[in-house]
Parts: C-alpha cells; sequence; structure tokens
C-alpha cells in the first residue's frame, strides 16, 4: 500500500522533473524580460541616464507622429494580407487534394519553395527585381503592360502593395501546409458521399472542408495577425520603412528607437507593450470566436 | 454537358497552379541564375544563368568573413536543433502523460507565452544579456531559442497518439522513465522530431533582428547578417555578389527541407489530428 502511494506520488510529480528545464528558459528569457519591460518603459534613456517618467513615455508616443503612422501601416498589412494569404493557402491547399491530380509533387513542392527561402535572402531578391530600373520594370515594358516604369520602392502606394506581395509570396505555402495536414484528417467517405449527393466542389468546400478545418484556420489566423503585427525582417531589408515612413512598422521603429537613433529603451519598452495588448485583445477575441462556435 | 463543365473546371485548376507555381519558383529561380551573372548582366536584364559565378565567389569571399559567417551559422543552428529537442520534448512528454490539474495550469500559463510578441522582449532581453555578459556571445542568440513554446505545443499535440497501455506495460516490465522516453517514444516519433528539427534549424539559421541586437563584433555575425550588409555597403551594389550570398545563405535550409520534405509534412500531419 505504502509502495503503490509513494509510486503515484512520484507519477504525479514526474511533470515537474520533465518540464524543468523548459520552464527555467520561459521564466528566464521570457517571464523575466517581459516584467522587465514594465519596469523599463517607466524609465526615460538619454546616453547613460536613466530619469523615472512614470507613465510619461505612455504619453509620449501618442503624440508621437511617427509611432502612430508605424501603428496604421501595421493594420493597413494585417487587414489586407491576412487574409488574401489565408484564402489563398486553403485555395491551394484544397486544390492540391484534388483527386488523380498530375504532378501533385510538383505542384505541392513550389508552392511550399517560398517558406525554404530566408526572410532577408527573399527581401532583397525582391528589392532587387522590384528597382526602378530592375527586372520587372524591364519585363512589364517589354510586353506592353506598362507605358512607363513603376516606382515600387519610392512611391508610398507601390512601397506599401509590394510588401503585401512579397509577404503573401513567402507565407502562402506555409499556411497553405497546416491546411494539407488538416485536410488529409477529414475521412475521404464525407467527400465522396456528398459527392454522391451531387455537391459541387465549391460547395463541399464551404459546407465540409471549411467547418472541418476551423481548428486550424483560427490557429494560422492568430499566428499570422501575431506575425504581422510583429512585422520587422522584410520592412528592414525591402523598403527600410521607406518612403517618408510609408512602410515603417512599430518593430522597425522600436528598433531604431533603441539601436540607432540613440538608446531610448524605456520609450521602446512602453511602445512594445501597445503591441502586447492588441495582441492579447485579438488572441482573447479568437478564443472567444472558437468557444462560441463549439 | 456536365463532362465538358468538368474538363474546363480541370483545365482551369491546372492553369492556376501552373500559373502560381510559376511565381513561387521564380524569385528563386533568378536568384540562383543571378549567382551566375555579373551585376552588368543582372542590371541589363538578363535571366538565363552565364559565366560569372566563380568570379562573384571569389569577391563575395574576399570582401567579407563568409566562411566564418557560415560556421558561426552552424553552429548556433545544430546547439539549438539539438538542445530545444530534448528540453520541450521531455516536457511535453511530461505534461501530456503525466497530465494533473497543477500542470495543466502550469501548461496554459506556458502557452500563453506564444502570445508575447518578441518586439516586447528584444530591449529586456539586451539589457539581461548585457548585463549577463554574453552580449556578443552566441550565447546570447542560443539560450533564447532552447525554450521554443510553439515545439512543446507541436511535441504534446503528436504524444497524444501515443497509447498509454505501451508506456504502462514497460513501466511493468521495470523501465525507468527516461529509459521508457528515449526507447519507446523517441523511435517511435521519428516524423515529429524530424519535422521539428527542421522547424528549429529554420528558425535558427534565419533568425535575424535578435543577432542583428546582440552580435555586432564581424566574427561573431551569422551568414545572414553578412549577406543582408551586401546591398547597403557601397553606392552601387554590386548586385553579383550579393546574389551569390544570397544563393550560399540559403542553399543548407532548402537542401534540409527538400529533403526531409516529406516526414515535414507527416510530422505535422500527426500533430494536427491531435
Amino acid at each position: 500500500m505504502n509502495k503503490v502511494s509513494r509510486s503515484a506520488l512520484r507519477k504525479k510529480s514526474m511533470w515537474v522533473k520533465l518540464s524543468f528545464p523548459i520552464m527555467f528558459c520561459v521564466t528566464a528569457f521570457m517571464l523575466y524580460p517581459f516584467v522587465y519591460s514594465i519596469v523599463l518603459s517607466l524609465y526615460s534613456h538619454k546616453g547613460l541616464n536613466e530619469t523615472f517618467v512614470g507613465l510619461g513615455n505612455y504619453v509620449k508616443m501618442f503624440k508621437d507622429l511617427t509611432f502612430l503612422k508605424a501603428l496604421g501601416n501595421n493594420f493597413l498589412f494585417l487587414i489586407i494580407q491576412v487574409p488574401i494569404m489565408l484564402i489563398f493557402g486553403l485555395f491551394f491547399a484544397y486544390i492540391l487534394q484534388t483527386d488523380n491530380l498530375k504532378c501533385k509533387g510538383f505542384f505541392r513542392m513550389a508552392i511550399f519553395l517560398p517558406c525554404v527561402t530566408s526572410l532577408v535572402a527573399y527581401s532583397l531578391v525582391f528589392r532587387t527585381m522590384f528597382q526602378f530600373d530592375g527586372l520587372i520594370n524591364q519585363l512589364l515594358m517589354q510586353f506592353h503592360l506598362i507605358s512607363a516604369p513603376i516606382p515600387w520602392l519610392s512611391s508610398r502606394g507601390w512601397a506599401r502593395a509590394l510588401v503585401i506581395f512579397a509577404l503573401c509570396w513567402r507565407w502562402t505555402g506555409y499556411n497553405a501546409m497546416y491546411y494539407i495536414a488538416g485536410l488529409q484528417n477529414i475521412p475521404r467517405d464525407i467527400l465522396e458521399s456528398a459527392r454522391m449527393d451531387g455537391c459541387n466542389p465549391a460547395q463541399a468546400f464551404f459546407k465540409i472542408v471549411v467547418p472541418q478545418l476551423k481548428q486550424v484556420i483560427v490557429f494560422t489566423s492568430v499566428t499570422s495577425t501575431i506575425g504581422t503585427l510583429q512585422l520587422f525582417d522584410e520592412i528592414t531589408t525591402l523598403t527600410q520603412g521607406g518612403p517618408a515612413n510609408g512602410t515603417m512598422t512599430v518593430s522597425y521603429y522600436i528598433y531604431k528607437q533603441s539601436f540607432e537613433m540613440g538608446n531610448n529603451f524605456g520609450y521602446s519598452a512602453a511602445m512594445s507593450w501597445v503591441i502586447v495588448l492588441i495582441i492579447a485583445v485579438l488572441s482573447l477575441i479568437q478564443l472567444r470566436v472558437t468557444r462560441e462556435e463549439d | 454537358m456536365g463532362k465538358t463543365k468538368k474538363r474546363l473546371s480541370r483545365a482551369l485548376i491546372y492553369f492556376v497552379l501552373i500559373l502560381a507555381s510559376f511565381v513561387s519558383i521564380f524569385p528563386c529561380y533568378w536568384m540562383f541564375a543571378s549567382a551566375f551573372n555579373s551585376t552588368e548582366e543582372i542590371v541589363g536584364g538578363r535571366i538565363l544563368p552565364s559565366t560569372h559565378l566563380i568570379e562573384n565567389f571569389k569577391n563575395l569571399f574576399e570582401t567579407y568573413p563568409i566562411a566564418q559567417g557560415l560556421l558561426n551559422s552552424l553552429k548556433i543552428a545544430l546547439i539549438v536543433v539539438a538542445a530545444s529537442l530534448l528540453v520541450t520534448s521531455l516536457a511535453a512528454y511530461g505534461f501530456e502523460k503525466f497530465s494533473t490539474r497543477a500542470s495543466e495550469k502550469a501548461y496554459t500559463i506556458i502557452l500563453l507565452g506564444m502570445m508575447v510578441p518578441f518586439t516586447a522582449l528584444v530591449v529586456p532581453l539586451y539589457r539581461t544579456m548585457a548585463n549577463l555578459g554574453l552580449a556578443n556571445s552566441h550565447w546570447a542568440v542560443i539560450l533564447p531559442a532552447v525554450g521554443s513554446i510553439f515545439l512543446l505545443f507541436f511535441f504534446r499535440q503528436s504524444f497524444k497518439s501515443i497509447p498509454n497501455e505501451i508506456l504502462e506495460s514497460a513501466r511493468i516490465d521495470g523501465a525507468g522513465e527516461l529509459r521508457i522516453f528515449f526507447q519507446i517514444v523517441f523511435p517511435s516519433m521519428r516524423a515529429t522530431y524530424a519535422a521539428a528539427a527542421i522547424y528549429a534549424f529554420m528558425t535558427a539559421w534565419n533568425n535575424y533582428m535578435w543577432p542583428m541586437v546582440v552580435l555586432s563584433a564581424p566574427s561573431k555575425k551569422t551568414i545572414i547578417l553578412l549577406v543582408s550588409k551586401i546591398i547597403t555597403s557601397g553606392y552601387y551594389p554590386d548586385y553579383g555578389v550579393q546574389m551569390a550570398g544570397l544563393l550560399i545563405a540559403t542553399i543548407p535550409i532548402a537542401v534540409i527541407f527538400l529533403v526531409l520534405q516529406r516526414s515535414f509534412v507527416d510530422g505535422i500531419t500527426g500533430s494536427v489530428k491531435g
């Protein structure tokens, strides 16, 4: 009896031992810096000087036009890019599952290929291709699709469109991969019997596939939303926030404030908390939505 | 009528897939081809590879510490893969197979960490690493990457498919928990581990913001950091050299991914099933 209860007790505490290393990592490199950033956000830094300013940084940022612009850009990218990308991802995942599709392996590989590239590498390739005298303008002119070269990187509207296009190029296949994995779990006979009942592929898609994939769709939209709110790598290499801060994002602005335009760590920490709060709110809404429908 | 319609929609599917494949592949192809071209040829709009590959590589290796950068990236990525797979899968096994009310609470709190944007951690983490004397050390890049919450979640979802009976019978036979883990769980979850390894390797290899912040000494920089600077150095960018650099930075992950692609999709499938 004694022996049984002792082994039960040992079993009960087993998870603590097994998860100790990750608990340590999460505490040291996430929880602690997370709390530390609250403290930091209450100070203002100029050079090595540190002055307590209370909520001063939080007041300051809502008068900082660059910050507000960056926040607006983040939302613009989020609202346009995430839905386009997820719809394309779902669409490609679905048609890649079509029965006796020829060259399925090739198409799948082709659509996944972009997500193998490093963010810096593909952004640089895009930057070079979309120069004013670059390949894309040359080709478009040659095929008489445009009469004058498009200022991809020097006009605000085109630069934003380019960022959105680049993000879709890089991340559609990544999301499609999750959908393909999810689609493989939908029993084939459900789709089969739907077809027998005269359901066309579009109906099958909206009535069966989308509801079955709901969990995966929620997961991908949460991760894509968080990713877009933290947009940094692409902006740094593709547009450097330009022209005239037209593609500046909060992450890039935070980086600049902390490591390029002086070391105003406190102000950066305060700005990052806005992103934290937005992500928390969006995640809660998304959680609530899935819970309600279950 | 139904048949023509079906044939038409088939043709449309192929058309869309071919177009999408072209858009996907072209930038990658162009990067590859341009590594063979001189800057003049690239600016002139040449799409086919020419004969300047060796010249580009020579210039690249002479101007930038590329070999050192590759070694640094490889060292960081391999340590991160080994350490994070061990740490996260052990914890996932603990959370999944020794679940208690307290463990579920701890797990939920850890998962909430997935929502914490790295942007919010950069500044305090930088100051922490600087205080620990780890600024400019590869450990500053490696340590925060080990406790990957995404991998913890991924492993736990996959471990749900391991039948408890097998573990129980091994326990009755007197096997210790670690032995069960390494001799039963690990071998039966190969696809999951392969997928996790690709994910961890790619994330570590491609990591940009944090290494840029914390590694300032040229000899410590990763290949991605070196390559990202090619465009901004000099008024007239040498596109040929730049493309050769991008090729070198991309090839390792492309090879790993394409070789293990099958098990990557299998691994994700196993996890989504949960």
